[in-house]
Parts: structure tokens; sequence; C-alpha cells
């Protein structure tokens, strides 16, 4: 009884639990099936969703940088190139000791204090497998001398990369520019992706005007990576689109020409063709090399290039804005003739002083004698103050000032080189907004002179001067000739723009204000009569001298006395050969006193060596 | 009666050698199976790495050796034993809280000098041993009393390992000891509270985790809100199941796997490489043989002829089942983050050895039933 009520229990047990165990079955098999839902909704039905996510995770894009387009000057002469340069980078996954790694390195390669920073900066930033910079731009020795020990340095190679280099150096900087690391202030005006691969940018001259052409457009590496990021394969790859070569208006020859003549003085000469508007040669000086700046100048140097009295890193050409003196006598000759003021037989005396009527304040003529009876061919010739100061006031400010601006006084010529400045022709109207002050009579006298609030900048006259030359056809200087494809030999010519002609009344008047000219240099009494005598092709020049230092009434001008920096500037316009003009020059040099000892000499060697195309 | 007896009988006339070595040959081959598999997608996932599925192989051989072994202990002298193995486990467990090594945050390992050893994996054994020791002499259903002894008997090992902390081990105790309970014939109300008072102690168990803990519960929630952090391992193990497909990207081509972007790959994501490179197709091959392994299993429980042996058995294969389920759930993100690795796949671990120790067990319950004379 007791046994069989045992075995009723097994019994009863035995069955609860197959029940039980069935049970679990079922419910692990509802699991089961759960979890194979689960997987049959990521697997099949989000299966294109998720694949799409795996190819993003695998692949990435990397970008290739395109070549930097080459810079020739007019005749082929190459004045930007991009070298092969060698640098020398260290993968850290490959290196077992870092420091003493760049210890001894330094028996080998010179490492700067700031490649040390920025090495450091990035091998805390960088995934051990990327190689890192350490020094860019490395000498033929030092390459050589690494190399034979290179088994000495796993995990160091040297690689090899293009970087710009300007084989002219310091010619034509002023014009050119230069290409510097991309920095905070021209990511702002670039597309990031179009620049994702390049390093160098251009800061100033063409090489900034022109960016967008010599820069080309990036390629792409499709790539498969790591998560970590390392390259496994290349997939695929779109080759960048390399940068349009340019071909400058400049004349190499002529722009070292120029710069040689200049000598120790600083200063700016400007060379157009007046016929195309073409900039022949852009001269600022002193002038400096560009090649440091490219990969980054040493502060030292920096420093001492900034600090230079001379200003060498000032451009000159664009941005130096100088009183014109009495370069601005043609123009104003021109004036008085085109509004019937002045003609052939009128003339004017001269007792080496103006005095306005009704006042007693005298402005003096440079020659205090002063050169008695003079007409406008003499006014000019001799740059008699007295007939211009008269010439201003009868012409009053307004028509001065609208006559003057036709030819680009007062406004920016439009230049493709970034950063000119604009100079200033005065008037009441600007006067009165800008200083809140009225215009004075007596302005109006010394501007009819290019003095007082008159501002010019070198390429300003020069391009007035060619105005001049081409009879009143205003070109607007241009640096480019022709763009070329990479890797194709057609040239794609640029072209000038015009604006209008300037209307002439009489071409009698031109050819008087140009008769004078060529006296400025041809004839016995000009004062430019100096660089007159033998020249085998006929200029048409005038002379300036623009005051640093206002003289007082009674004071004489001691050049010998004064400091150097308070001495005039001295200026020269000209263009040549008169019948058929081809060149137009200004020259400014800063503190050299007279405009025909200084600057006129300066400006004969630009012409000979253009036109005689000997160098001197 | 008879009716079951002469099933006995007859797997015993049709498997002699079988019972001679104590093996279960359904089983060992299915475990086999298993087994070859894991070290295919191994190769695949540790980057080709032959020394690792080395290494793996031997870890298994020790692992079927232990099971061999075991096996030929009968369940007589098993039952004996259990009373001792669970109080020198818990012996251990609190050798461990006193002086245990440190090992990744967590106290859970016993330096013996020669080895060391983990007593919370011998736990996985004992629990499940000992409530089915305590319920084998009594009527089943177990009442109340036996009921909150089973729970006692349950909870305090638990509760140590928790400490450790480990989580992931906890809650496997804590399952095999319910199993047991639950084969015992526990009353369906009597669940429902339990399952009630686990939902009202939530925010306890919320206040007692640690750290890393809770942010895995949350992350399991939203794994998007922390896509670079810990959301990672979900979104990455998702992304390479899902682009897996039907039929997978091809043995050693899952990019997932292949170019580092799963986390875990050999270890406890496993899973997701073999759903990357084998797709669906291969997952239900997986699943083919766990499925016969766990039907197997509890084939074995119920033609077992006494209540601890059916109860250990139950409670071992659910077991197995669980580390299944808890491990795949977590890879597909259905279920939180908890460090199981996926039974005879997953590179490393001691919990392989506790398992195959496990299917011994089962092996021996199997082959060392009384026959009848004939």
């Amino acid at each position: 009884m007791l046994r069989q009520l045992t075995l009723k229990d097994h019994l009863l047990e035995y069955h609860l639990f197959s029940n039980r165990a069935i049970t679990l079955l079922v419910l692990c098999g509802l699991m089961l099936l759960a979890l194979l839902g689960r997987l049959w909704y990521l697997q099949v039905i989000e299966h294109e969703h998720f694949t799409t996510l795996s190819e993003d995770n695998r692949v990435k894009l990397q970008p290739i940088a395109p070549n930097r387009g080459l810079i020739y000057d007019r005749n082929g002469i190459l004045l930007a190139d991009n070298l092969p340069s060698y640098r020398l980078e260290i993968t850290p996954e490959q290196v077992d000791d870092m420091p003493s790694t760049l210890m001894e390195l330094e028996e080998y390669i010179h490492i700067r204090e700031t490649d040390r920073d920025r090495f450091d900066k990035l091998l805390g930033r960088k995934p051990q497998f990327e190689a890192i910079p350490l020094r860019f731009h490395l000498s033929d020795e030092e390459v050589a001398r690494f190399s034979v020990n290179r088994h000495r340095f796993p995990g160091v190679e040297i690689k090899a990369g293009l970087a710009r280099h300007y084989p002219q150096n310091q010619v034509a900087v002023h014009a050119l520019g230069y290409v510097g690391r991309i920095d905070e202030q021209s990511l702002k005006r670039i597309d990031p992706s179009n620049y994702s691969g390049t390093t160098h940018i251009g800061k100033t001259g063409v090489e900034k005007t022109y960016e967008d052409a010599l820069h080309g457009s990036v390629g792409v590496r499709q790539v498969e990576t790591t998560a970590q990021g390392r390259v496994v394969r290349i997939l695929k790859r779109t080759p960048p689109k390399p940068g349009q070569n340019l071909y400058l208006t400049l004349d190499s020859r002529l722009q070292a020409a120029a710069e040689k003549a200049f000598g120790d003085y600083s200063g700016s000469a400007i060379a157009l063709d007046p016929k195309s508007g073409d900039v022949l040669a852009l001269v600022s000086m002193p002038t400096y090399d560009p090649n440091p700046f490219v990969n980054g100048i040493d502060s030292d140097d920096y420093a001492r290039l900034r600090d230079d009295p001379d200003e060498p890193l000032f451009n000159r050409a664009l941005r130096g804005q100088y009183p014109p003196g009495s370069t601005v006598k043609p123009f104003m000759g021109l004036a008085g003739l085109e509004h019937g003021l002045t003609g052939v037989n009128s003339s004017t005396y001269c007792p080496g002083y103006y005095m306005l009527p009704g006042s007693t304040r005298k402005y003096r003529d440079w020659k205090r004698t002063g050169h008695g009876t003079v007409d406008l061919d003499t006014a000019i010739t001799q740059s008699c103050d007295v007939f211009f100061y008269d010439l201003a006031l009868s012409l009053g400010v307004g028509r001065m000032h609208d006559y003057l601006q036709h030819f680009g006084f007062g406004k920016r010529t439009g230049i493709d080189i970034v950063g000119e400045l604009p100079g200033l022709l005065p008037s009441p109207a600007w006067k009165r907004k800008r200083r809140g002050e009225p215009w004075f009579p007596g302005e109006t006298i010394i501007t009819g002179i290019g003095q007082g609030f008159f501002l010019s900048t070198p390429l300003q006259l020069a391009t007035a001067t060619s105005v001049l030359a081409n009879g009143g056809y205003w070109m607007m200087p241009t640096i480019i000739r022709a763009k070329q494809e990479a890797g194709q030999d057609a040239l794609l010519p640029h072209r000038s723009q015009t604006a209008e002609t300037l209307s002439i009344n009489n071409p009698q008047n031109w050819d008087l204000v140009i008769h004078a000219m060529v006296d400025v240099v041809h004839s016995n009494r000009g004062t430019a009569r100096s660089i007159g005598k033998d020249s085998p092709y006929r200029i048409a020049g005038k002379t300036g001298t623009a005051q640093v230092y206002g003289l007082k009434e009674e004071e004489k001008y001691d050049a010998e006395a004064i400091p150097e920096e308070l001495r005039d500037h001295a200026l020269f316009i000209a263009f040549a050969p008169v019948d058929d003009p081809q060149i137009a020059v200004a020259v400014i040099v800063e503190h050299g006193g007279g405009g025909g000892a200084v600057a006129a000499p300066i400006a004969r060697r630009i012409l000979d060596a253009y036109l005689l195309d000997k160098p001197v | 009666m008879s009716y079951q007896l002469s099933t006995s009988r007859d797997d015993a006339s049709q498997g002699g050698w079988q019972y001679r070595l104590h093996i279960d040959a359904p089983l060992l081959l299915a475990l086999a199976g298993v087994s070859a598999l894991g070290l295919i997608v191994l190769y695949s996932a540790g980057g080709e790495d032959m020394e690792l599925v080395q290494r793996q192989m031997l870890r298994l051989g020790i692992a079927f050796g232990t099971m061999f072994a075991v096996a030929q202990v009968s369940p007589g002298v098993l039952q004996r034993l259990t009373p001792w193995a669970f109080t020198i486990g818990i012996l251990l467990l609190l050798a461990v809280l006193v002086g245990g090594t440190t090992s990744g945050g967590a106290q859970r390992w016993l330096d013996l000098y020669f080895v060391r050893f983990q007593p919370s994996e011998m736990m996985k054994l004992a629990v499940p041993m000992m409530v089915a020791w305590y319920l084998a002499d009594v009527r089943l259903p177990p009442n109340r009393f036996q009921l909150l002894a089973s729970g006692i008997m349950i909870a305090v090992p638990m509760l140590m390992i928790a400490k450790q902390p480990d989580l992931g081990t906890a809650l496997l105790i804590a399952s095999a000891g319910f199993f047991v309970l639950f084969l015992a014939g526990l009353y369906w109300r009597i669940m429902i509270f339990l399952i009630v008072l686990t939902g009202a102690a939530a925010p306890l168990i919320w206040h007692y985790m640690h750290d890393y803990q809770r942010q895995r519960v949350l992350t399991f929630l939203s794994p998007e809100t922390d896509p670079l952090g810990t959301g990672y391992h979900i979104i990455q193990s998702k992304i390479a199941i899902g682009s897996g497909g039907l039929f997978g990207k091809g043995w050693l081509n899952g990019t997932q796997s292949q170019l580092d972007f799963l986390p875990e790959r050999s270890t406890d994501f496993i899973f997701a490489v073999l759903a990357e490179e084998f797709g669906f197709i291969g997952i239900l091959a997986l699943f083919a043989f766990y499925v016969f392994i766990v039907v197997r299993g509890i084939l074995i429980a119920i033609q077992a002829q006494d209540t601890y042996t059916r109860l250990l058995a139950g409670s071992l294969t659910m077991t197995f089942f669980v580390y299944v389920i808890v491990n795949t759930g977590m890879v597909t993100g259905i279920l939180p983050v908890v460090g199981l690795p996926l039974p005879a796949i997953s590179y490393g671990g001691t919990s392989i050895v506790t398992l195959m120790a496990g299917f011994g067990i089962l092996m021996s319950i199997q082959t060392h039933r009384k026959l009848l004379p004939t």
C-alpha cells in the first residue's frame, strides 16, 4: 500500500516533469522563432539599408591634390615652377623608441624647434600608422646623408612631393606674389572640398588673384579602410585636374633690368604697353625672395623683412600713394587747352611766385628767380609752377577734377593683381565728406602741380601716361597674357578691357602737349635733357618732384642739409618712341631728390632695355 | 511503467558501446559539429590567425576531455557528492570575495598558484545540482517552505557572484536554479508572483547596479544615442548581420569583421561574423545544431529514471539554451549587452569547459540507467 503510493507519486511526478519539459521546449521554440524573425528583419527586409551602412563604413574618399599651374613671362621664361621636394616622414607604429630615434636623426638632418613642435603636435593627434612629416625641403646633401644611414631608422622615410619654387628669386615678386600654407584666413574664401588635398594657396600677387585657375580641381581616390582608417586597397581613382599655366605680360628681362636700374634706391617703376595695357614690368624696390615664404619663413627672417626701414614687403607699385608732383602738368596742360583757357600763343609771366587775388600768401615756383614770360610749351619743358597755378585757378577745382579723372587718377585701374589702392584725386565734395571742411582756393592751386591732397600710385601714373601716348584710348592694365591648359600647347589669350575713349575736342591740343613732353627730354632747356642727348629714339617725358617735407615760405630747399627720409621723391613719366609708342613708364624714386636727375635715367634704362633689346 | 522500462531496454540494447563508454552519440556528434563550425568562423574572425584556432582547439580538447571524464561518474555518486560540492563552492566564493584576484575591475578569480580558478563556474553546476538534490526527496510540487529553502540555495551564491561583480554568471545561476524549480512543478501563480516581484524590485536593482551595467541597459534601450561610445558595438553588429543578407558575403569576406569595424568579433560578437559571412542560411545551420542539442537534452531528462537526474538534466539543457538566446539576443540588439559567449563558437572562456562538463553529466545520466533484468 505504502509502496504503491510512492510509485503513484513517481508516476505523477514523471507526468508533471514531462509536461513542464514540453512546456519549456515550446517556450524555447517561441523564443527561437522571435530571434529568427529578428534576423529575417535585419538580413532580408533591412538588408539594403545595412549594406549601405557597411559600404559607408569601409569605403573612404581620399583627396588627391592637383598640380599647381606654372607661371611664365611673356617670352616663356619660367617664373613659378613646381620642383620635387623631399620631406622626412616618420610612421610612429614602426618606431620603437621615438626620443632616441629623433636624437640620432639630428646627426644627419637639421631639425628646427618649430619642426619638432609641429611634429609633436601631430604625433598626439594622428593614428599610429599614419606617417607624420618631420622636415620639409630637405637639401640634396641631407637626402644623401640620410639615405646612406637609412637602415638604422625603421619607420623613417623620405618622401618626394612638389613644392612651389620661384627660379628668378626676388625678380617681380610684387607682381608674382607667392604661395604659402593654407591658414585660417584663406580657408574662408575657398571651397574646402576642392582644397582637401591641397596644402598651399596663393597669398599675394598673381598667385592669389589667379588662385582658381592655378589651383585646378581635386581628384579623389576611393579606398577601403579598416575601422582605424588604415588603407587596405584602392578601389577607384579619379585623377585631379591640374591648374592652368599662366603666361604673364611681364618681360622678365626688362623687369630684372628695371630692378637693377634702381640700385640702392627705394621706389617703384611700371612699364606698360600703351596699346594693349600689358604690364611689361612692375617694380617695387627693394624686393625680396619669395621662396622662404613657401614653407613658412623663419620668424627671425620674417622679422628682419618686416622691420626693415626700406619696407621690402610693401608693394609700392600698387599700394604706394605719392603726390604726383609736376608729372600732372601735361594732363593739366591738356585740360587747359581742351577748355580753351590756354593756347599756342597765350602766355603767363612767372616772377618766381604766385599770389591769389586779394591775398599776400606767396606760392613759390621751384625756380626762385622765376621763368619770366612762359607759354604752355615752356611751362611743361621747364616745369614752371606759376603757369599751372594760374591755369588751375582758371579751370577751377571742379573742371580740373573731372578732366584728370579721365586719365584714371583717383580710382583703381582694375589691374588683375590683388591689393591695388585708388590714390586720391581731391575735390570739394571729397573734402567735405572726409574732413568736414570747405575747399580753399589755395588748395586748387597746389593740386594743379600735383601736390596737396593729390595722391597717385605708380601704376596710375603709368596708366595715365599710356592714355596720353594712346591719344586718349584707355586700356586697363593687365598682367595676364594667356592661359594654358596643362599638357596642351594651345594658349588661350586673355583680352584686356577698355573703357570709353577720352573725347578730344582738338587733336592739335594733344600734339601740342606731346611736343612739349618731347622738349622735356630733347630740348636743351628741358628738365630731363640729360637722358635725351644720346637717345636713338625720341622720348616724350615729364619730370616731377614730390615734396615729402613742407618748406616754409622763405626756407630754401637744400638736399644736402636735410635727412634722406625727408628728401623729395623723384618722379618721371615717359613713353617712347613718340611716333609709335610701344612703352609707357612711370618711375618714382623715394627720397631721390630731383626727377630729372634720378628718376629719368632709370626710366631711360627701362626704355633702352625694352626698345633696344639690350640689357643695361 | 512497463512502457517506460521497455524503452530503456531498447536504448540499451541498441547502443551497447555507448553504454560501456558512457557516451551519448547523437549529443556528441552535435557538439562536435557546432565546435567545428565554430573553428571555421573563428579562423575568419581572428584574422586568419592559425595560432588562435589552435589554442581554441586545445581548449575544446580539454572541454571534451572533461565531458568524457564527468560522464564516467555515475549519477548516484554525483548525487551523494552534491551537498559537499555546493558547500565547497560557497566557501570558495567567500574566499574570492575576501582574497580573490582582481581582473578587469571584477573580483572573480582565485589564484591557486598553479592555476587561476573561477569558483563561479563551478557554481553553474553546483547550484542546480543542489536544488535538484534537495527536491529529489520531497513530494512534488514543492510546498512553500521547500520553495523558500530552494530560493535561499539559489539566492546566496547568486548574490555572492553578483557582488564580484559578474552579472552574466549570476543570471545564469539564477536561471539554472529556477529551471529546476520550474521542472519540479512550481505553481504558475507563484511564478507570476515572482515576475511581479522582480518588476517591483527593478528600481532597487537599478540602484545597486554598477555604472557600466546601467550604461549597458541604457545603451540597449537606445544604442543610437551614443554611436561612438557604448552603442558602437550594437550598431556595428547590426550592420554586420544586416549586410550579410540571406547568403552572406562569403567566408573571410565580411568587411565589418575583416576591417575591424566589429568589436569583440572573435569572442562575444562572433555570431555577427557568422551572420555576415554565411548569412541567414548559415545561422539556420547553426541553430539546427543548437535545437538538436536542446531537444536531445530534454529527451534525456524525460527518460531519466529518478527525480534528481531528471531535474538536473533538464536544468543543464536549459542553461545551454539560455547561453544561446542571451548571446544571440544581445548581438542582434533585442537584449541588453550581457557578456555571455556563444557556446562552442566564441573564442576563449572557461565557460565552455563548464558547459561540456554539464553535457558530461547528461551523458552520464543517459548511460548509467539501471536495466531491468531480462
